[in-house]
This record gives C-alpha cells, sequence and structure tokens, in this order.
C-alpha cells in the first residue's frame, strides 16, 4: 500500500444532483468515483494524483436499467454483474453481456460500473467495442442540463474523452428492435479469465441477397480509443463474401488499425489476431446466408 | 511398526493438522501479527544495475529525525549474507551496486503510512557502470561483473567416450532450449518481525523455509552467539523455494532496523516490490547434440547447459549441480559428457524454485528426445521405451539404479489411462481438415533425486528430535517447516505409525531454533524422505528408551504407551529422543569428479499433456493433463495428489503463461495483473496416478515429490504442442506472440508493409 | 514523535453480525480497517491491486475485493469476513469440505476462496464444474492447481450421502 489514506478526502453527497452541485461549484477540484476499482488500483500503487474524491456509489437514480420500446438505458452507476443479470440485456444485447462477463472477475464485476469503465477511457476496455456496434448513445448530466450523443463520439484520443469537468455520465442509452442476425464477440486476452484484453473484436452483421447488407466492426486495443472500424466495414458493405472479399477486408483492416508494442503484447500480434477474429465473423455471416437461403 | 507395508495411518488421508486454523482464519502469518512498540520498515533500493555511489541524500519535506535510518554503515557484524560462496553478496549496498532493487537504506517510522514517502524522498546518485543482462552477454565476458570470469560456477560430468561415438552414429541431432525466468509467486509476500534486545540477542519471527539458514547468516551480521539469535517460522503463506534463502536477507534489514531503534520493526513487502527484488528460478540455455543409432538408441550425448545466476552467487551453485546431474533424463547412455556454467549478471540473484535446476535440464531433454524420435523415424514414446533406465543401468555420474523400477510399465499405464494411441490417432485426422483448432498429445518421462545431492545430506547432518509428555502425547522437534505441503501432517502420521497412536496424539512444535534441532532446509524433496525417515526412527529410539526401563513390551498398546510414558517422567523427568542423519553406507559420491551416487533416490514419472492450439489467436490450452509418478510410499493420498495437481499448474504457468519482462535488468512487469499465473478457468482436470516401489532410505518406503511435479508439464505442453502444429517450439514461456512469430513466418506481404503498426 | 491523530468522522457498519462503527479516513482501504481497526486478520492482502483475491469478503452478500472498496463506502453495509462464516464454533459447510478434501494447503488464498465459493453457491446451489471454475476465477491459489478447491465446491453443493461422501474423499488416488 503506497499511498497514506489521511492524506486523501472521500465524500458522499449521495444524490445525483448534490453531486453535480458540488461539481459545479468547484470545478476540477472533486474526482467522481464509482466502485473505486481503477482508483483504489491507483491508490495501493502510490500514484492516485487526485486527493479529493466524490463518491457516487449508493446513488440509485445512477444506478438503474430501464426499457422502453426504443431504448435500453442502462444507468452509468450500474455494474457489470447488474448489467449480466438483466434480462433484456440478455436477450436482445447479448454481447454486452458477454463483455460485462469478461470485466475482471466476479469480485470485479459486483463492483465496476459501466461508467466508470467508460470514463476511465482505456483502449482495451471490454463494454466499449459493443457499444459502439449496437450503436449506443451516451448521456452527459451537469448541474447546467443534459447532452446526448452517439457513444462513438465520446472518446478523442488517449483517454481524452469529452467529458467535461463538472459532468458526469448519466445513462448509456441502447437503441433495441435493431437486432442483426450475426452477432460476434471475442476477446483475446493474456488468460482465460480475469485478464486485460490485448485485442477483441466486435461485430454485428446481416447478409441480404448474398452480399453484405448491414455490418458493424469495433475493436478494443486496436487504437488509442475503443473504435468502429469503418474502411473494413467499407471494404464489406454491399459485397459478396468471395475469398478474394474477405482478403480484401483483412487489407482494410490491417491498414486501419494502429495497436502497439506494450508490456501485454505487441502490435504485429494484436492486429494479425484482429484480422483472424474478422475472417471468423465472416464466416459466421456466411454460415448465416446459406442459413437464409435454405 | 516392523512391517512396513501394513500401515494404518500413513497411507490414509488424514486432515492437515494445522487445517482448522487455516479454514477459520484463526492461522497467523506474520503481518497478522505485531508485537508491544512496534514500527514499520521499508527499504530503499537501486534503480540502476550496476554502479558506484556518488551520494545518498535525504529529501526535502519529510522529518527525518522521526525516522531511524540505517546504511552498511551500521551493521555491527560483516556485511555479508553466507550460503555457498563466502562474502559475496551484502546485506546492504557499501559503495558498488550490482543489480536493480538492490537494498541500499532501510527506514523506519512508527506510521507505516508515512514510509512510501520517505523512501520516495532518497536520492541516490551513481556513476554507472556497463552491466550484462543475459547469458550471451556475460558469456561473451567482455564485461566483467563477478569473479574473474563472470563464472559463478561450472561442473563437468563425464561419462565413457563421448568423442568416438559420433562416427558410428545413424543419426546426430542437435538442439538447442531456453526457459525464461519465473517467479514462485507465493500468495503471502515476504514478511519479518524482528525484534531486538541487549539481554536477549534478535528474535526474529517471519514467513520461511529454513530458520536455521536465517540463524546462520544473523550469526555472521550482527556477530552474535548461537544463543543469542532465536528464529521463529510463523504460518507461512506459500515458499516453492522463493523462502528458502531470501529471508536471511530482509530478517537481517528488520534486525538492524530493530536495533538501532530499540524497539521491534516490522518489514513486509508488497506484491511490486516482492516481484521486483526478490528470487527468481534461473534462466536457462541447454545445449545437446545426440548420437543415436539406427534403432533411436543413444549413444553418446554432448550436453551444455547454462544458467543466469544473477548479481550474486546465493544458491546458485547447488542449483547448477542439480540442472547437470538430470540434464540426460532418465535415459541409458554409456557416453555423456556434460559441461555446465552458471554465469553471472546484473539482474537481482536468481534462487531456488520448486525443481531447482531440473526443470530447465528436463525441458531440454525431453524436448530434445521428442526431435530425436522425429530424425530416427520411430515414435516419441518408442524413443524413450528404447532408451529408459532400468535396474542395473547407471546415470551420467555412473550412479546404478538399485530401484526396481519399470519405466516402461509405467509408460504403458501413462498412455493407456491418457488413452493416448486413439486421441494421437483422431486428433491427426481432425487437425488434417480445416478446423483451427489443432489438437495434440505429448509426453515427458523424467526422474527427480530427493534429498541434497551427493555428500550434501551428510554435511547438513540432520537432527530430530521426539519428546512425549506424562500423558503420552508426542511433539515431534524439527526445523522442517510447513508451507502448504504438509509437513505438519506427514510426519505427524509417520510418527503416529511408528508409536501405534493416532495423529491426535502427535504434535509438530512450531519451528523455532530455541527449541527445535536443526533438522536442515525445507527444500530439495528432502522433508518425508529424509526428515520423515530420521522422525520414524526418533520415534522408535523414544520406545527403545521406554523398553530400556523395562516400562515397555516389544509390542504395545495406547494405554500402555501412555502408561509408560507417566511412569517414566515421573520417575525420570523429560522423555526425549533424538537422532541424527546418517549416510547410508553404500552411497559414494566425488564432489571433484562429480561422479557416484548423486542421490540416495529418485521418483520417476511420465506425464501425458494434451493441448489445443488456437491458430486464430495462436493461444494453446490445456485441454487434459495426466501425472503418473512413482514415489516409493504416499504417506497421505490427498495432500500428495495436491502436491503432483499444484507442481503441475506451475508448470504450465512456466510453459505457457509466466513471462518475467526484463528492462535493464528490472522486471517491469512487476504487479499481478501483468505477471500471467494460471487461473481457475485455464488449469484443466488433472488426473494423479501414484505407483509405489518401497524405498529402503524413507519413512515406510516413501521418497520425496515435491518438486518432481514441476519438471514433467512444460516439456510434455510443447511435444503435445509440435505433435498439433508441427512446430517445434524450443522456448518457454511460449505465448501466443512468439507462436504467432514463428507460424506466421510468412504473413501477407501487404500486412507486413501496411499494417498501421508501430 | 508519530503524526498527530486526526478526529475522522465515524464510519458505522455491521461486520459478521455484529455492528461496528471505526474512525477512519474515508480513503481507508476496506481490507486495512478490517485487518488493523477490527483485528480481523483472516482477511488477507495478497496484491493490492484486485488481482489475487485474498482479500474477498461479502459486501451486503455481494463479493468483493476489499482492497479496492474504500471505507465510506461499507458505510452501513454488512461486511461478511472468513471468521464469519462458522457459527458457535461450528464450522460451516464450505469450511468442513475445504478441510476434509485438501481446499487449503498453504491457506493464505483459503479465506477469499471460501466466501467466493459461499458467493457462487449462494447466486448458484448446484453449479456445474464450469460453473464453478468461474466462480473462482477471481481467487488466484498457488499452492493447489485448483482441483482439491474444485472438489469441495462440488462437495458443498451437493450435499451427498455421507457414504458416498466418505467414499469419495478415500478415492483421491484413482
Amino acid at each position: 500500500m503506497r499511498s497514506n489514506a489521511s492524506q486523501y478526502e472521500l465524500i458522499a453527497p449521495g444524490s445525483l444532483d448534490s453531486v453535480l452541485a458540488l461539481l459545479a461549484a468547484e470545478p476540477d477540484a472533486w474526482t467522481p468515483m464509482a466502485g473505486g476499482t481503477e482508483l483504489m488500483v491507483a491508490l495501493g500503487a502510490g500514484r492516485l494524483e487526485q486527493h479529493k474524491l466524490v463518491s457516487l456509489w449508493g446513488i440509485d437514480e445512477l444506478r438503474q436499467i430501464t426499457a422502453n420500446d426504443d431504448w435500453l438505458s442502462i444507468g452509468a452507476g450500474a455494474t457489470f454483474t447488474d448489467i449480466r443479470q438483466n434480462a433484456i440485456v440478455a436477450k436482445d444485447f447479448p454481447l454486452l453481456a458477454r463483455a460485462a462477463s469478461w470485466t475482471g472477475a466476479i469480485a470485479n464485476q459486483n463492483r465496476g460500473t459501466l461508467g466508470g469503465n467508460i470514463v476511465n477511457a482505456s483502449p482495451a476496455a471490454d463494454s466499449p467495442p459493443v457499444l459502439l456496434v449496437y450503436e449506443a448513445e451516451i448521456e452527459l448530466v451537469s448541474a447546467q442540463g443534459r447532452r446526448r450523443m452517439p457513444y462513438s463520439e465520446f472518446h478523442l484520443g488517449y483517454k481524452r474523452t469529452v467529458l467535461r469537468p463538472q459532468e458526469l455520465v448519466k445513462a448509456v442509452h441502447l437503441p433495441r428492435g435493431r437486432h442483426l442476425p450475426v452477432e460476434y464477440l471475442r476477446k483475446v486476452g493474456t488468460r482465460n479469465a480475469l485478464a486485460i484484453s490485448k485485442v477483441a473484436l466486435a461485430c454485428v452483421g446481416a447478409m441480404q441477397s448474398g452480399k453484405v447488407s448491414t455490418v458493424r466492426i469495433a475493436a478494443a486495443s486496436l487504437r488509442e480509443t475503443p473504435a468502429r472500424l469503418s474502411a473494413t466495414e467499407a471494404a464489406l458493405l454491399g459485397h459478396a463474401l468471395t475469398p478474394e472479399r474477405i482478403q480484401a477486408a483483412r487489407k482494410a483492416l490491417l491498414q486501419e488499425v494502429k495497436p502497439i508494442d506494450d508490456i501485454r503484447s505487441t502490435a504485429n500480434y494484436r492486429a494479425h489476431v484482429a484480422a483472424n477474429l474478422l475472417e471468423e465473423f465472416l464466416e459466421q455471416m456466411t454460415a448465416s446466408n446459406s442459413k437464409t437461403r435454405s | 511398526m516392523r512391517d512396513t507395508t501394513q500401515t494404518h495411518i500413513v497411507g490414509t488421508p488424514a486432515l492437515r493438522k494445522e487445517g482448522i486454523g487455516k479454514v477459520t482464519g484463526g492461522a497467523r502469518y506474520i503481518d497478522d501479527m505485531a508485537l508491544p512498540g512496534m514500527w514499520h520498515g521499508a527499504t530503499v533500493r537501486s534503480n540502476i544495475a550496476r554502479g558506484i555511489i556518488k551520494d545518498i541524500r535525504f529529501g526535502a519535506g519529510i522529518a527525518w529525525d522521526e525516522f531511524v535510518i540505517v546504511t552498511a554503515k551500521d551493521i555491527p557484524g560483516e556485511n555479508c549474507i553466507p550460503l555457498i560462496v563466502d562474502h559475496d553478496q551484502p546485506v546492504l549496498v557499501e559503495s558498488q551496486v550490482n543489480h536493480p532493487e538492490e537494498p541500499v537504506v532501510l527506514l523506519a517510522h512508527p506510521d507505516k503510512a508515512r514510509l512510501h514517502e520517505a523512501v520516495a524522498a532518497v536520492e541516490i546518485n551513481y556513476e554507472p557502470l556497463p552491466a550484462v543482462f543475459t547469458i550471451e552477454e556475460s558469456e561473451r565476458q567482455k564485461t566483467i561483473v563477478w569473479g574473474e570470469d563472470n563464472v559463478i560456477k561450472r561442473f563437468l560430468v563425464e561419462k565413457g567416450d563421448v568423442d568416438s561415438a559420433w562416427q558410428r552414429a545413424a543419426h546426430i541431432v542437435t538442439g538447442e532450449y531456453h526457459t525464461g525466468a519465473q517467479e514462485q509467486l507465493y500468495i503471502e509476500n515476504n514478511g519479518v518481525i524482528a525484534d531486538w534486545s541487549e539481554a536477549d540477542g534478535l528474535t526474529i519471527r517471519g514467513s520461511m523455509q529454513c530458520p536455521y539458514y536465517i540463524h546462520k547468516a544473523l550469526l555472521r551480521v550482527f556477530d552474535l552467539p548461537a544463543e543469542k539469535v532465536r528464529v521463529i517460522q510463523a504460518e507461512t503463506g506459500g515458499a516453492f523455494g522463493g523462502k528458502e534463502d531470501y529471508p536471511s536477507m530482509i530478517a537481517a534489514h528488520a534486525g538492524l532496523l530493530s536495533k538501532k531503534a530499540g524497539r521491534p520493526v516490522k518489514i513486509i513487502y508488497d506484491r511490486e516490490e516482492d516481484l521486483a527484488a526478490t528470487t527468481k528460478r534461473h534462466p536457462s540455455r541447454t545445449r545437446y547434440r545426440t548420437a543415436v543409432d539406427g534403432n533411436g538408441r543413444l549413444l553418446a550425448m554432448d550436453i551444455q547447459v547454462d544458467l543466469d545466476g544473477g548479481a550474486y552467487a546465493t544458491v546458485t551453485p547447488t542449483v547448477l549441480s542439480r540442472a547437470t546431474i538430470h540434464a540426460a533424463g532418465p535415459y541409458c547412455c554409456e557416453n555423456i559428457r556434460i559441461r555446465s556454467h552458471a554465469w553471472a549478471t546484473n539482474l537481482p540473484p536468481h534462487g531456488a524454485f520448486r525443481g531447482f535446476g531440473s526443470p530447465q535440464t528436463i525441458f531440454g531433454i525431453e524436448r530434445h528426445m521428442d526431435q530425436i524420435a522425429k530424425a530416427a523415424g520411430i515414435s516419441p514414446e518408442e524413443v524413450r521405451r528404447r532408451n529408459f533406465l532400468a535396474p542395473g543401468k547407471t546415470t551420467a555420474t555412473g550412479q546404478e539404479i538399485r530401484d526396481v523400477i519399470d519405466l516402461p510399465g509405467m509408460l504403458d499405464r501413462a498412455l493407456k489411462v491418457s488413452d493416448y494411441e486413439a486421441k494421437h490417432l483422431r486428433f491427426a485426422r481432425e487437425n488434417a481438415t480445416s478446423s483451427p483448432i489443432k489438437r495434440g498429445i505429448g509426453v515427458a518421462s523424467f526422474m527427480h533425486g530427493a534429498g541434497f545431492t551427493g555428500s550434501g545430506e551428510r554435511y547438513l547432518n540432520s537432527l530430530v528430535g521426539l519428546e512425549a509428555d506424562a500423558t503420552g502425547h508426542v511433539t515431534v522437534l524439527v526445523s522442517s517447516t510447513e508451507f502448504g505441503q504438509g509437513t505438519n501432517t506427514m510426519l505427524s502420521q509417520v510418527a503416529a505409525e511408528a508409536l501405534g497412536l493416532s495423529c491426535e496424539d502427535i504434535s509438530v512444535a512450531q519451528p523455532d531454533t530455541q527449541r527445535v534441532p536443526n533438522s536442515g532446509p525445507t527444500v530439495a524433496s528432502r522433508t518425508t524422505m529424509i526428515v520423515g525417515r530420521l522422525v520414524q526412527d526418533a520415534a522408535h529410539a523414544l520406545a527403545d528408551i521406554l523398553r530400556g526401563k523395562n516400562l515397555l513390551g516389544e509390542i504395545f498398546s495406547v494405554t500402555e504407551f501412555r502408561a509408560a510414558c507417566a511412569a517414566y517422567t515421573e520417575r525420570f523427568g523429560a522423555l526425549r529422543a533424538e537422532v541424527r542423519y546418517q549416510a547410508p553406507k553404500d552411497i559414494f559420491w566425488d564432489d571433484v569428479a562429480y561422479k557416484g551416487e548423486a542421490y540416495p533416490a529418485f521418483a520417476w514419472a511420465i506425464y501425458v499433456a494434451e493441448v489445443a492450439v488456437d491458430t486464430r489467436t495462436y493461444s494453446t490450452q490445456v485441454v487434459n493433463f495426466y501425472a503418473l509418478q512413482e514415489v516409493g510410499r504416499v504417506i497421505n493420498p490427498l495432500l500428495a495428489t495436491g502436491q503432483i495437481e499444484g507442481g503441475v499448474a506451475q508448470g504450465i504457468g512456466y510453459a505457457l503463461y509466466e513471462k518475467v519482462v526484463w528492462k535493464n535488468g528490472r522486471m517491469s512487469n512487476n504487479q499481478m495483473t501483468n505477471y500471467i499465473m494460471p487461473t481457475a478457468v485455464d488449469v484443466p482436470n488433472i488426473e494423479v496416478y501414484f505407483e509405489e516401489m518401497p524405498c529402503e532410505h524413507g519413512p515406510c518406503g516413501a521418497k520425496g515429490l515435491g518438486e518432481l511435479p514441476h519438471d514433467g508439464p512444460a516439456p510434455a505442453i510443447l511435444n503435445a504442442i509440435q505433435n498439433a502444429t508441427g512446430i517445434n517450439f524450443t522456448s518457454i514461456p511460449l505465448l501466443p506472440e512468439d507462436m504467432y512469430l514463428r507460424m506466421a513466418e510468412t504473413p501477407e506481404p501487404d500486412a507486413k508493409e501496411t499494417a498501421g503498426c508501430v | 514523535m508519530s503524526a498527530a491523530k486526526m478526529h475522522w468522522p465515524e464510519i458505522r457498519f455491521k461486520v459478521n453480525g455484529s455492528e461496528r462503527s471505526v474512525s477512519v479516513p474515508p480513503m481507508k482501504r476496506l481490507l486495512d480497517v478490517l485487518r488493523e481497526d477490527l483485528e480481523l486478520t483472516g482477511v488477507k492482502e495478497g496484491c493490492g491491486e484486485g488481482e489475487c483475491g485474498s482479500c474477498s469478503v461479502l459486501l451486503d452478500g455481494v463479493l468483493v475485493n476489499s482492497c479496492l472498496v474504500p471505507a465510506l463506502q461499507a458505510s452501513g453495509c454488512e461486511v461478511l469476513t472468513v471468521e464469519g462464516l462458522a457459527t458457535n464454533g461450528a464450522l460451516a459447510h464450505i469450511q468442513q469440505k475445504f478441510l476434509e478434501l485438501g481446499g487449503t494447503q498453504c491457506g493464505i488464498c483459503t479465506p477469499g476462496m471460501m466466501l467466493a465459493a459461499e458467493s457462487l453457491l449462494k447466486n448458484n446451489p448446484k453449479p456445474d464444474l464450469d460453473e464453478i471454475r468461474e466462480g473462482l476465477a477471481g481467487n488466484l491459489c498457488r499452492c493447489t492447481g485448483y482441483m482439491r478447491i474444485i472438489d469441495a465446491v462440488r462437495h458443498a453443493s451437493q450435499k451427498p450421502l455421507l457414504a458416498e461422501e466418505q467414499a469419495e474423499i478415500d478415492a483421491v488416488r484413482r
């Protein structure tokens, strides 16, 4: 334990409004903490630079998962366990339930929150690629009001987001009724559980008349933010999945990703495996095509 | 008890002696303890690999007068941890740093929370010196960092005439194999509490394997007589060799702080410090050049073994010894040469870890046997079958096998229980399809010598005591420690069996140098065979003492035993038997020529690994594992099975997951999130089979088995991967990134050119 | 001279069924509160980074790594540590199984491991092997290779007949 806990402040105003008021009154002074699974690691390692923290834990308003016909709304304070256990997530957004089940292990899932994970903005995070292919929207809130945008616009660069100092993530909204027949998610970690992703690919798609009619592909650990692979999508959209087309899509992916060498893996491995995962997804697309034809 | 085959307690899954405390949370590990007035200690360590200290500055912003500060100048005795090579490793750096994380300054403060800041505020300035970080760099001998030539130790083993064998060979097979450093990763970090008083001297409590190693070291460091140092083992949360010699260092540190502070001092490492600063398994490079005849029989083996010892000698000479002796495998060969070297580098000194040199060379020989099989056009199992040692044959050091061992029979059984042949055929068929999953099955056969090498046990001269009180309750007095492997339970079972008592009638005294004799260190798979046998003998000796006073008959009941103890203690006082190790008459070892009976007994094993390689992600899953071993006698099947399973899991980590990432001599992945050990989802089902051929040396015929299970998994797994992929991977840990590099050797030209990769 | 002791607001919570209150910095790790202030040293620190699970406790019935929970966030909660498993000196079923089936070797992972098992069995009383492995995936054990632990959890979930249990325990050697 490399920090002195007595040098840190943590307060728990207890309601969303009071937290927002605090953030508005003292911009940049207070760092929100949800489940603490990131910030407390930093504390233990002696590198928690923010000494004034405001707790979001226990604010029920932030932890709700609600649904209407059009949207599933996941409160930023929902834990990964909450997400795993939610019936609508399991049925309509199964990739998200899976990503949640791969985030750390059970004890981490019980405390880690979707909002905290998103704000921490690691390019390796498990849920963001899924949110991208499900075309999620993210809702931010401050004392001044709310704003809502496609989640794809939230990340600006490595660990930089559009979140303003007085803002919190309020919820992530997933549009319902856009279910696609092929859904694919694969995470490659350092081991089968309790692992940070080396590379992960989330894909959804559909075939029509033997051609790719819809496809959305997003990745973790291939760029400095969770990212849609739009060039790869473009290489596929409207095309039949011939061997040549698949090679072209691989090439497009390899060209558009910018992975790095780091302590967990290498750039070349990440890129090459991502291309292999893409092929695995495209095999499923081909299989779904033959199913719909027969 | 005279008949070693009929037992009532030995051979049963008696409950773990100290188990209740472990499942209730009542067991007291060192960080669970505090002494009145205790302060906390921390260590300021070097951040370069090699250099001369120019100055040490204590930075602003810290109330230094609140701290006790210790440097090398404060050492009352000698500034060294004596082990094998004397005057080598210092307790604290005086002037020259020889590895990153080397201890320089010690701090103590009443408030633990204040220490890390103070450590960070100590600034050490160096004049850097060139450093070496690998075997290759050290053996070039361009930069000399240890002794005259960087060689910490060398051995030469010669049997027969290697050089004339090549011309007769039908095949000459060469190979080079590498193993990386491996961290013991006990879940309880190193920790100690030192308590100095002018009157009593120095008392150490801590997490440790060898109280008497610490005792011996502290006599020198503090210039104290033996009765003024007392070392007590606390409940220890895993060790695996990582707490064999390292605790002497942390104990010396805490002792120095305690002496200067005039109060007890506790030092507990956190995980980052323990990972970066303490010992690892020696990295290795082995080279095999083997001549085989047309039937795949070994004609000659020319073997080179090179270990990376790190910056100081510590246990390296003995690690090299074991690596050398095990390098030729369980095979019959008339002509063997083994040239081994341990090279110094500027890494933190490497140390003991389960296997102690044999996992490294067994990896080499077992991988190599599969290449020999390939060259000779026979199967891996057949090449082993044709070359196995058998009774009457001799090892590389000329030791004649006296065990009535039947390795071909063991191989048959291992192949049967693993369904090897059927799987081999099925995998070959399935792998030919387009599935991205390639399956394979592989074998490793090996032996592991129990006890200290050669004259080692004679040198240790172990002493064991057994006491009985007036109620007939017996206490075992040994310095052998429990750290999960079952020492307490095993010794209780042996003593109970010998006296016809139950386990509840036996206690094992807490290892406290003030109370227990020196039964040697708890290492080298010696505790059951050597110390257990001494306990058995001491039990017989205790009964003989009672018989000597006509209080007990040749055969006796529990009631009679208790009555005899009551009578004896009333009339004569303390009832205690002591037995000292006697080297078997027929064990001959030449330390100079490195020839003879290296170990009194070997355990033998055949391991089978089944893998699934995902060629999309280049990752390997061990799908099933079969561990069959002959261990003399299983004292406790539950504990023995647990030892094998745990060792196999560590071996799986060694092969596929556990990589130490070095940066300028420092472990840069020193967090559990980045040093990857297998979880419950990564370890496969492990099937464990025991065979027993009672050995005359051990209690009820038992030999050693603690380290054996770490020898086999890595080569078995890589042999299976070769079966699955056709590729000969020669280096571990074999990570997916390594497999990718090899398998994607001809990537799409576009990928290399246009990928937006760094 | 020791650091001046600040007066920290009290944090109240229930630990192993008893009401407790501590005056500690709000960011003090729950792990340290339990070990130091409440002397519940059965909760262990193996890594301080939420990886090894040795510090696992149940917080309002839910498995958490106490090294990652700040004291303030435990306010008003119920905490269960290994010390709270046994009732009136009688071992809990999971403790008995760990003891009988070799689920504990060095013992340092055991408190957290048993609480992970308790959490698993509470949510899933009859887990299959894969579910047991997943339930324990966040608790690292270096000694056992997990086999005997998985067996202990399997036995704890099944409550089989006594004779059957005994036969299984005796038949560890196959």
